[in-house]
């Protein structure tokens, strides 16, 4: 496929996200007034309708049909795993401050449907990845233990903060996010002068095939202290917004550790289905995943990655990337405003 | 670094081939369960029809509103259309626990202690978050 062809089919999908979101948006918020008088005598399973009348909810209610929601998200959620694999980013990044700040789902079963997504992506590279020995085991296991701990406890510190603080912090996480992205250098091989007493005393090393360069490349790394002490951080924020943590956990191997570009995206994608997993277990157990916006979301990423994977061989990176940013960009912008109550 | 060769270790092949299985075997599960659940072969603890008035709340109000359970409180009510979708999910999010648990007898056979006991705290840490132990509070 020509550049000039990629380009105008990226710009389509670009276009694509942006109407369905905006009639999404548009659907919810029009709704609002006609859902304030929905009547909720409807008798449901073992619910009390009666009680659901009389709680807030903290979104707009639709009153369209219930299949349009699973369709636009599956649509939007493709067209998301195209572009998320197009722009080297998780598809937990983009999707919940998209989905959030554009379906009328709660945030709370938005996160829980994030954490779940980028789970889903990460099992499902995770077998390859480390039969290839491109993930490491050895360096995702340390590594893995820390995240997951404080992903529960950002778990359960953002199921308790309020709808509006939530989607402020989140606004706010992925505009740094968008920072990191376009500020970040990476490096291919890192220099890694002398690797530390802790990567050293639990043998954290390992040897890859290079195909680029035909031989084979062998791997130390360093400042392990401190980077655990960032994957600390990191899994909180992971738990928290229900993000997949691709975005901070390439720089922290890569940059701050010193394990190589290949190694570092890899073992990221990898540590993401264990760190996600204990995140993914506090929404399940408190009630926070609907099927009705996991399951489309989850089959419309992964089909939208396969593509994007087919196009990534004939697309420029860069240009796709910066569109990425600026999809990230609008998306945190509602977010924030959305959280402070400047744009509902 | 001599003695270290470019394929993977024992332990990581074998994490590799139970995640393999597994993801597979989840994913089938859950679009199975889904098409169940769309199709109202069972009958739903919250009807679908309903679902748009209920998507828009807290999870806390959602619970309190349905009476929906928490922590595995779901498991009995499999039979109905969209807790059966928890079967999968729950095959998905307890796999890691599962492959944890398959590379452990190999880190202990290699005197692999120092990755054994990491092993088994992430077994520890993972059983702890999906046993529904932990209360998150109100807001």
């Amino acid at each position: 496929m020509p550049h000039r062809y990629s380009k105008v089919m990226i710009m389509m999908l670009l276009v694509a996200v942006a109407l369905v979101t905006a009639t999404a948006s548009f659907a919810a918020h029009d709704a609002a007034p006609a859902a304030a008088a929905v009547s909720a005598t409807t008798e449901t399973g073992h619910g009390d309708a009666h009680a659901a009348a009389a709680i807030p909810s903290a979104v707009p209610q639709s009153t369209a049909p219930w299949w349009v929601w699973p369709v636009a998200l599956f649509i939007v959620t493709f067209i998301l795993g195209i572009l998320a694999v197009l722009g080297g980013v998780g598809g937990g990044v983009l999707f919940v401050p998209i989905v959030g700040g554009f379906f009328p789902f709660n945030i709370d079963f938005v996160r829980g449907a994030g954490l779940l997504v980028a789970l889903a992506g990460a099992l499902a590279a995770g077998p390859g990845l480390l039969k290839r020995n491109l993930a490491s085991i050895r360096l995702a296991m340390p590594v893995a233990l820390i995240a997951s701990a404080a992903a529960i406890v950002g778990a359960m510190i953002g199921l308790a903060l309020s709808a509006a603080v939530i989607n402020t912090l989140l606004g706010a996480t992925i505009l740094f996010i968008v920072v990191i992205m376009a500020t970040a250098r990476k490096s291919d091989f890192p220099v890694v002068p002398k690797p530390d007493a802790l990567s050293q005393s639990l043998g954290i090393m390992g040897i890859y095939r290079e195909e680029s360069l035909g031989k084979d490349v062998e791997w130390t790394v360093h400042k392990t202290p401190q980077a655990l002490f960032m994957f600390i951080v990191i899994g909180i924020m992971a738990g928290m917004f229900g993000l997949g943590a691709g975005w901070a956990n390439v720089p922290v191997l890569n940059l701050m550790m010193g394990a190589p570009l290949k190694i570092s995206v890899a073992t990221s994608k990898f540590l993401l289905s264990i760190t996600d997993t204990s995140a993914a277990w506090v929404y399940l157990n408190q009630g926070a995943v609907l099927p009705m916006i996991v399951i489309p979301s989850l089959v419309g990423i992964m089909l939208g990655s396969m593509i994007g994977v087919k196009i990534l061989a004939k697309s420029k990176p860069k240009a796709i990337k910066w569109m990425v940013i600026g999809l990230l960009l609008f998306a945190g912008l509602r977010s924030l405003l959305k959280g402070l109550g400047i744009w509902k | 670094m001599s003695n270290l060769k470019t394929q993977a270790s024992e332990e990581q092949m074998a994490y590799a081939k139970v995640l393999n299985i597994g993801m597979w075997l989840g994913l089938a599960v859950m679009i199975v369960t889904f098409l169940i659940y769309i199709s109202g072969l069972l009958p739903s603890f919250v009807p679908i029809d309903d679902l748009p008035k209920y998507w828009t709340m807290r999870v806390h109000d959602f619970n309190v509103a349905l009476h929906a359970p928490t922590g595995w409180g779901w498991a009995p009510l499999v039979g109905k259309g969209d807790y059966l979708n928890f079967v999968g999910i729950a095959m998905l999010s307890g796999l890691t626990i599962l492959c944890y648990a398959v590379i452990l007898p190999i880190l202990f056979k290699k005197k692999d202690t120092a990755y054994a006991i990491i092993a088994i705290a992430e077994i520890l840490v993972l059983s702890l978050a999906a046993s529904g132990l932990l209360k998150v509070g109100g807001h």
